[in-house]
Parts: structure tokens; C-alpha cells; sequence
């Protein structure tokens, strides 16, 4: 016996282990390695941008698995399932982004530190760099899972959620990439960003449910 | 135990698709929801568990726990069978269970619905019909007082429709309740409601 939603933050634990979990690292790893490639070989260039493309390369990454959050259980009658579960619908979303963020985001955060070595980014800016992700990718997959509802029934969804989100990401990257900072005070900034995770953290479960409730009939 | 629909109007896509749905099903009894193709039926049963809220009327469950909201004390089998291609047979049925938080014999379910030595197999191998029969041992594994039934028999041979008028019959004996959609008879005796009035006049 266990609770609802522990059952679905089982089950989709296991269905990303099944296959597909470890696509947004890949994806990660490529931004990452091909931007020296553009950039060229200046170290100090690199070092200097380098937690901005960690940052930008771990919100890209993000984006990449958000068809998946919602879209299967949309399709094979799951969700209909999880209406019927004694616990509210909000309650269910939130277990499967945090199901999202322990497959997709905790990842990038366990990586951030080995590819900023790939960057040439000091020590201590790369741990920079891993705390703000770690504070900043849970707000990313809450903003996710609302752009996976709004599209939930469309056919190119997986194309249309980035393009909604992105513009609402833009405070978590400033304030992410501002928390990263080597040279500068950071508390400031990570504390504003484990504000807009919380304020998030909020918004993103009843605003999916609000857009799965109006757009599933 | 009483299901009662009162005066229910359902719209989709802002065009009227039920109107004025009247009726009351106790407990023990079964109602046949009969009707052309686009009468409503799949959107009364999604209407009845909660899934679309109708624009007039309402549903209510006389009987049933009052705290709780109507959809907990209720199953709805409908045309998707919410089967994950990626987890086992087992795996599948223990979900389900724990979602809709029930307490059944996840085995002896899987054994009754004839899927028993299928076990350990993975969702992706299941025939449509046997992917009813895993939504059937739902009903088993979970037991809630009301079944809402959506085409119950597509897909499912003739020991399967045999099987699922069974259960209907134990059911009903236990005092549960059913309202099934359906073209064809199902093996069981039930109250009919006709629907298609306001498909045919629009």
C-alpha cells in the first residue's frame, strides 16, 4: 500500500529509468562542448562565459523532455486515471514534476561542476554555478509543466511549450547567472531566485491543473 | 447507495451535446446507456466522474462518504486503457491500485481477468483485448461502489464478455451500481436511457 502520489512519483521514476531519462544530459554535455568550438580556444574568454552557457545550456536541456511530462499520460487515459485518485489534481502534478525534476533537472545539477572543468570555470565559480541550478532548475520544470498543460492536447506541442516558457524563464536565468558570479557578492541574487522557485513552485501545479481541467473534455 | 443525474446539460467545443439528462440508478441496479455514434454517451459517463463539468444540472452520489467528492467512489473505464507500454503487466495494475488507492489482491485480480501468467510481461506486448482485460482487474484490485462502463466489451472475446458480465452480476450483489455505454447486449439486465435527441436535431 501506498499513498497516490507516492505511486506516481514511483511509476514515473521507473518509466524515465525504462528509457529517454538521460537524453537532456546528452543534450547538456553537446551545448557544452560545442560552444569552445565557436567560441575558439581563449581560455580566459571561456572561463569568463562559461557559467553563462552552463546556464544557458541546463535551460535548453530543461525544455527538451517537457512533451514527455504530460503528453503520454494525456494520450493513454492516464490522466483520467489520476482524476479519479483521492487526492487533488494539483497534488498529482506536483508529483510528477518533482518525478520531471529528479530525472531531468537533478541531473544537470550533478553535472554542472564536471562540464564547467570542460569550460575552464574556476572551482568556486563552477559549486556557484551548481547551487544556483540547483535552486533554479525546480522553478524551470514548475514553468515547464504549465507550458506541457497549455499544449497538452496539440500536436506539435512539444515545439509550442518552449516557446511559451522561455519568456517566463528570462527572471531565473538573469538572477541564475547572476547567483553563479565568481567575483561578486551572490547571496542576494540566489536569494531572489529561491524566491521565484517558491513563487513557482506555487504557481506551477495549479496552473496546470486550472489548464488540464479547461483543455481535456 | 444512489447515483442521480439531474437535468445535466454537457457543451464540447461549445456546441451542445446533452440536454436535460435525467435519471437515478440505486444501488444493485445497472443502467444501459444506449444511442447512435456522437449521441453523448462517452461524454455523459466523463461527465458523470468529473472529468467535464456540465453546463446545467448536476450529479450527485446519495450515500456515498459526503466528505469525499463523488469521483473517489467511482471507476471509469473508458476508451483508453491507460496501459504503459514500458512497465510490466503487474507494475501496470499496482499503479492503478495506488492511484485510485485502493487495497485489492493485485494477483488474485490479474488471475481472475485471465492475465495471471502474463505477469511479468511488459505492457507492450498485450493485445487490445488483453489490455481490456487489465482495465477490467482495475475494478478488482481498487473496488469502488460505481462503475462507469465505456464500450466495456470492444476488443474483448467471447470469454471476456462472459467474464465482464460476471463481475457485473458480483458487483450488482454486493449493492455496487453501473452505468455502461454500449451498442451491443452485454449479457446483463439493465434500465435503458436512450440518448441522441439533441444529435439529431443538430
Amino acid at each position: 500500500m501506498s499513498s497516490p502520489l507516492a505511486a506516481v512519483l514511483r511509476r514515473d521514476l521507473a518509466l524515465a529509468r525504462g528509457g529517454g531519462g538521460g537524453l537532456g544530459l546528452v543534450f547538456f554535455l553537446l551545448v557544452v562542448t560545442l560552444t569552445p568550438f565557436a567560441v575558439g580556444p581563449d581560455l580566459a574568454l571561456l572561463g569568463r562565459i562559461g557559467s553563462a552557457i552552463l546556464w544557458l545550456g541546463a535551460l535548453l536541456a530543461t525544455l527538451l523532455g517537457l512533451d514527455r511530462l504530460l503528453q503520454a499520460d494525456h494520450e493513454d487515459g492516464g490522466l483520467d486515471l489520476m482524476h479519479l485518485a483521492p487526492a487533488s489534481l494539483e497534488l498529482m502534478i506536483a508529483a510528477k514534476i518533482l518525478a520531471h525534476w529528479l530525472t531531468t533537472g537533478l541531473p544537470l545539477v550533478i553535472a554542472a561542476p564536471l562540464f564547467g572543468v570542460m569550460l575552464g570555470v574556476g572551482p568556486e565559480a563552477t559549486l556557484k554555478v551548481a547551487a544556483a541550478l540547483a535552486v533554479g532548475t525546480p522553478a524551470l520544470a514548475c514553468l515547464g509543466a504549465v507550458g506541457a498543460a497549455l499544449t497538452v492536447g496539440l500536436r506539435r506541442g512539444g515545439l509550442l511549450a518552449p516557446v511559451l516558457i522561455l519568456p517566463l524563464a528570462i527572471p531565473v536565468l538573469i538572477f541564475g547567472v547572476a547567483a553563479s558570479d565568481p567575483a561578486a557578492e551572490t547571496v542576494g541574487p540566489l536569494g531572489v531566485l529561491a524566491g521565484l522557485a517558491l513563487g513557482y513552485a506555487v504557481l506551477g501545479p495549479f496552473a496546470s491543473a486550472a489548464a488540464l481541467r479547461l483543455l481535456r473534455d | 447507495m444512489r447515483l442521480i443525474a439531474d437535468r445535466l446539460g454537457v457543451d464540447r467545443g461549445g456546441r451542445p451535446i446533452l440536454r436535460d439528462v435525467s435519471f437515478a440508478v440505486a444501488g444493485g441496479e445497472a443502467l444501459k446507456v444506449v444511442g447512435p455514434n456522437g449521441a453523448g454517451k462517452s461524454t455523459l459517463l466523463r461527465a458523470l466522474a468529473g472529468l467535464i463539468a456540465p453546463v446545467a444540472g448536476d450529479v450527485r452520489l446519495d450515500g456515498g462518504d459526503p466528505e469525499a467528492p463523488p469521483r473517489e467512489a467511482m471507476h471509469l473505464l473508458g476508451h483508453l486503457d491507460a496501459v504503459k507500454a514500458g512497465l510490466s503487466v503487474r507494475r501496470n495494475i499496482v499503479f492503478a491500485r495506488d492511484v485510485l488507492g485502493g487495497e485489492g489482491d493485485v494477483d488474485a485480480s490479474l488471475d481472475r481477468v485471465g492475465l495471471g501468467a502474463l505477469a511479468d510481461l511488459p505492457g507492450s506486448v498485450l493485445s487490445a483485448g488483453q489490455k481490456r482485460r487489465l482495465a477490467l482487474a482495475r475494478l478488482l484490485a481498487a473496488p469502488r461502489p460505481v462503475w462507469l462502463l465505456d464500450e466495456p466489451t470492444a476488443a474483448l472475446d467471447a470469454s471476456g464478455q462472459a467474464l465482464l458480465a460476471e463481475l457485473v452480476a458480483e458487483h450488482r450483489a454486493k449493492g455496487g451500481l453501473v452505468v455502461a455505454a454500449t451498442h451491443l447486449d452485454m449479457g446483463f439486465e439493465a434500465a435503458r436511457l436512450e440518448l441522441g435527441a439533441v444529435a439529431a436535431v443538430s
